[in-house]
């Protein structure tokens, strides 16, 4: 049974250094407050996996957190570029970053293999692109009822899945509604999760077309209000697109981004 | 009413998907026709986002491929695994509609690196949706500001694939989807030559030369014979599309 604990706690227990985290939420209900506080206490050599590293692993990046990226879209939606995740790839900095990159149908599919017990999964995918060349956990298989060569990509199974979602209640069943991504997947795949959310409630009303994780597969549920901010939480607040607009300028410099950080971590 | 060539860029692409019942689209350029379509060329257009969203009914421009308005309009949403899975692997969905950072003169597509791939120049976002957009609806759309740098001769890298090396290529790889059929750009419009399969000029934007087309393109570029004059933007559609970029409501 999941485990109600606050976010710092949640952090220290489940996040390790060198671990294979990933941060989850598409466009909705990323958990960015998280990934703050895995800045603030310092984690080093992480493998961060997320299909849209946006804003939030542009923080993780910047601040030294990662040493490898594994993603299949890093930019700042409807803005730009994410300068801190350049920097890395281009210049090295702050560190040197190893990338291994998918397309979404190809992460998504990772992840689903993961969540079921697979050692990889099948798809119609990176026919004739370059993709495959730079990336190992893309390969062929061939159909053994048909013969039809398909595209095989290797499960993903990280260390930690991170997620927010609208509620949960006091014995860690969680509950999310509206864009719900990858989420599922991500956190059946992991070994760990720690879920955050905008409410603790007595009990869970059914919604429809809610996805609903039960406490008994996740394993810590930290309270923490506004914890998609910049993204949104559909039902208690819009997505703050000035934010991700505010973010370039900071990005693009070393001196603003550093600054950024000595607030955040302060 | 005057227009700018962001404007006929954008109208010609609604334009594009009339009669059309499903698009995937893409985040930027192709969002913004694909909405357009539905205030203009084609009410019923279903709208798909990555996101999940399906039948996507947007009061406003959404700024990311996730937007709140996206879900809380669409007819159904689903989780990422089965929008790729079950929605776009299978070729239900008629038009991909992508933008590019680069495109080639085969509609092949580059978002991932200029330069080398180890060390490159400028590191891009990267694939996102778009190798299986491109390979499995059942045909593309490709929307580009038209730029020596953006349409280029030869693709360092491909993200996505249009033709391939040419003709039979994407037969040969097992490809559902016909690829390209058109390339849009703020100076005219490029469609696949039957043989080739090369980009060539099917229409200019009024006023445009094609002196100026072909300077701004990074490969010989053939012209066709019956090289047509885009259509201006009729007042509707400026209106329908100015209400849409400047944010306001268009419900």
């Amino acid at each position: 049974m999941a485990e109600l604990v606050s976010l710092a706690e949640g952090v220290a227990e489940l996040v390790h250094d060198g671990d294979t985290v990933a941060l989850e939420g598409f466009t909705h209900l990323i958990p960015v407050a998280a990934g703050q506080e895995i800045i603030r206490q310092g984690r080093r050599g992480l493998t961060l996996v997320r299909m849209t590293p946006d804003i939030v692993y542009d923080q993780l990046i910047g601040a030294g957190c990662a040493a490898r990226l594994v993603f299949s879209w890093g930019g700042n939606p409807g803005v730009g570029s994410l300068h801190r995740f350049r920097d890395a790839v281009e210049n090295a900095w702050p560190g040197p970053i190893e990338i291994e990159e998918h397309s979404h149908a190809g992460m998504a599919n990772r992840y689903v293999a993961g969540a079921s017990g697979l050692p990889f999964a099948v798809l119609r995918g990176y026919v004739g692109t370059d993709i495959a060349k730079h990336t190992t956990t893309v390969s062929t298989v061939t159909c053994p009822f048909t013969g039809e060569v398909l595209t095989a990509v290797a499960a993903l199974n990280p260390d930690v899945a991170v997620i927010h979602a609208q509620r949960a209640d006091r014995r860690g069943n969680v509950q999310m509604w509206g864009i719900t991504g990858v989420q599922k997947e991500a956190v059946l795949a992991a070994r760990r999760s720690l879920v955050t959310v905008e409410e603790i409630v007595d009990e869970l009303d059914p919604r429809p077309d809610a996805v609903v994780l039960p406490g008994w597969v996740v394993s810590a549920v930290a309270h923490v209000p506004r914890g998609a901010h910049p993204s949104y939480a559909q039902g208690y607040y819009d997505r703050d697109n000035d934010y991700y607009q505010a973010w370039d300028p900071i990005s693009r410099d070393r001196e603003a981004f550093a600054k950024w950080l000595d607030e955040v971590t302060a | 009413m005057t227009w700018d060539a962001d404007e006929i860029m954008t109208v010609t692409a609604a334009r594009s998907l009339a009669g059309r019942t499903s698009c995937f689209v893409g985040i930027g350029l192709p969002s913004t026709a694909a909405n357009l379509a539905r205030r203009t060329s084609n009410p019923d257009l279903a709208l798909i986002y990555e996101s999940g969203a399906i039948g996507a009914k947007p009061t406003v421009l959404p700024l990311s491929i996730g937007d709140g308005e996206l879900g809380e309009t669409a007819d159904a949403v689903v989780s990422v695994p089965e929008i790729f899975n079950y929605w776009l692997q299978p070729g239900r969905v008629d038009v991909g509609f992508l933008g590019a950072a680069q495109v080639d003169r085969l509609g092949n597509i580059n978002t991932t690196v200029i330069g080398d791939y180890a060390a490159p120049a400028v590191r891009l976002p990267g694939a996102g949706g778009a190798p299986e957009i491109a390979a499995s609806c059942r045909e593309t759309i490709v929307i580009v500001r038209h730029r020596p740098r953006i349409l280029v001769d030869r693709l360092a890298f491909v993200t996505s694939l249009g033709f391939g090396d040419g003709p039979g290529h994407r037969a040969a790889l097992g490809l559902r989807g016909r690829g390209p059929i058109r390339l849009i750009t703020d100076l005219g419009v490029l469609e696949p030559d039957p043989e080739t399969c090369e980009l060539t000029l099917a229409s200019i934007h009024p006023g445009v030369t094609v002196d100026e087309v072909r300077a701004a393109t990074g490969w010989p570029l053939a012209v066709r014979a019956d090289l047509a004059v885009t259509a201006p933007p009729t007042p509707a559609e400026l209106t329908a599309l100015r209400s849409l970029t400047r944010g306001g409501s268009v419900a």
